[in-house]
């Protein structure tokens, strides 16, 4: 971790590099984790309303409840699940793959500090990248839950709006944002460290991304577990 | 000038390579030879710094690059230029975009003299008009040669070549010898070279190592190996029947 951060050779080629990674973990992953949220936001919004089907309980807390699983649970967890899929098998066999056809020991052999060039930007898109993604998600959980009220008719959408505004705490975005930069750290550098340290082929190469993305899954579930204890 | 003293490379148990001394002629083409499993490749990567000698020293131009840390080799790091056995060019960019990227890191140079120094090292490898092509769209013998492209792009003193003709055709496999050859010739570069290839021994083969079990067991001349008595290092080069019937005709 300590080799990855250390000064940059030039610095306008690794900013070069981290603004390629932040396209390929943004952009790339914008499609994926706008489908899961509209339909994780519609189905957690039903849901809601089915479990809360009680005269004594006004209508608009489908819209509380469904607003707040999103932003501190569904949308900086489950998407972080989900990217561990898509972006952290990616950066484990793209960095395992440059390890096995000796591209790294290119790099070495240039002078070039391997784990810095590799690693750092990978983690810098993460932490920038997993933030901004979760709040699109966030967005898009809440519109898949009005999207849901409005063909489903389970809670009236102007309900719903009511819920969604009702009792809005600053803090529980806060809570996400934290969740989304630790994950995002997470995930990046447990892919990256166990591409980097890849040995033997193509096989190895996929066991290294299997273990990567198992690794950061269990550690952001770890991580989730303590930033909400600590911080709600 | 590269010298090597007493390399001892261990991994676990087993110990590949043994005390290991050698100095590697400037200006030539120094071979590393041997069979499989004897230690050519590990000594390569000890010379170059990937792997760390358990034991032994590693000199260019007298400086000590064994005891040096990784801010320290950089400066001897720009002078050496390497190809690898399978080219490691890197995949997620072009050909030019390869040759160039060593000079991006470690030159001020602008953006219209990298072009031209990548222009000028492809035409000197034989691949004008490659610039924009991806490594998957070239062929073996056409990846070698941007390998060595890449490598002389930064006007190396040392060139370090790990078996160039592996996976290549005889004709290929000559060819890219003669440009290792001229190359080494033209810029006086010290030129280092693992193989098993007897074609690139008896071609280019200026001063030769021949290494078993781990130990360098003859040192001598392409002249030289034709007339030698060393057994291990005839039954190395002789274990053809060309060879042998060349050999009986000299």
């Amino acid at each position: 971790m300590r080799l990855s951060f250390r000064k940059p050779e030039k610095f306008s080629v690794y900013w070069a590099e981290v603004m390629r990674e932040m396209v390929s973990v943004g952009v790339g992953s914008l499609g994926i984790i706008s489908i899961i949220s509209v339909f994780i936001g519609a189905a957690t919004t039903i849901q809601v309303a089915f479990q809360l089907s009680s005269p004594l309980v006004p209508r608009s807390i489908a819209g509380s409840i469904a607003r707040d699983s999103t932003i501190l649970e569904f949308s900086p967890t489950i998407s972080s699940l989900v990217l561990a899929g898509r972006v952290g098998s990616s950066m484990a066999s793209q960095i395992g793959t440059m390890r096995v056809t000796e591209q790294i020991d290119a790099l070495e052999i240039m002078g070039v500090n391997a784990q810095g060039y590799l690693i750092s930007p990978k983690i810098i898109a993460g932490v920038t990248m997993f933030p901004i993604l979760v709040i699109v998600s966030i967005t898009l959980g809440i519109t898949g839950g009005y999207i849901a009220c409005v063909l489903s008719g389970d809670v009236s959408p102007a309900d719903y709006l009511v819920g969604v505004h009702e009792g809005f705490e600053g803090l529980t975005i806060r809570v996400a944002i934290v969740k989304a930069i630790v994950f995002g750290f997470l995930i990046t550098s447990i892919c990256s460290y166990q591409g980097f340290y890849t040995e033997g082929g193509a096989l190895e190469v996929g066991q290294s991304a299997t273990k990567g993305v198992v690794y950061s899954c269990v550690m952001v579930l770890f991580a989730d577990l303590v930033i909400t204890r600590l911080m709600l | 000038m590269i010298e090597i003293k007493g390399i001892f490379k261990t991994f676990g148990e087993n110990d590949v390579l043994r005390g290991i001394s050698a100095k590697f002629k400037p200006g030539k083409n120094n071979l590393i030879i041997g069979g499989s499993g004897s230690g050519k490749t590990t000594l390569l990567k000890c010379i170059v710094g990937l792997h760390e000698p358990t034991k032994g020293d590693v000199l260019f131009d007298g400086q000590n690059f064994t005891e040096m840390d990784f801010e320290q080799r950089v400066p001897i790091r720009t002078h050496i230029g390497m190809l690898f056995q399978n080219s490691a060019l890197f995949d997620s960019m072009t050909v030019e975009e390869n040759i160039m990227f060593p000079l991006n890191l470690f030159t001020n140079q602008t953006h219209a003299e990298k072009l031209d120094r990548a222009d000028f090292c492809l035409e000197r490898v034989n691949l004008k008009g490659k610039n924009k092509l991806y490594p998957s769209e070239l062929s073996g013998g056409m990846k070698k040669r941007v390998g060595i492209a890449r490598a002389i792009s930064m006007q190396p003193k040392y060139l370090f070549v790990d078996e160039p003709n592996s996976g290549l055709d005889p004709k290929t496999s000559i060819l890219i010898d003669e440009l290792i050859n001229e190359l080494t010739e033209e810029y006086q570069i010290t030129t280092v070279i693992v193989t098993h290839d007897m074609n690139s021994v008896m071609g280019i083969g200026d001063h030769i190592i021949f290494l078993h079990q781990g130990k360098k067991w003859w040192e001598g001349t392409k002249e030289e190996i034709a007339h030698t008595d060393n057994k291990e290092l005839n039954d190395f080069v002789f274990a053809s029947k060309f060879m042998r019937a060349a050999k009986a005709r000299l």
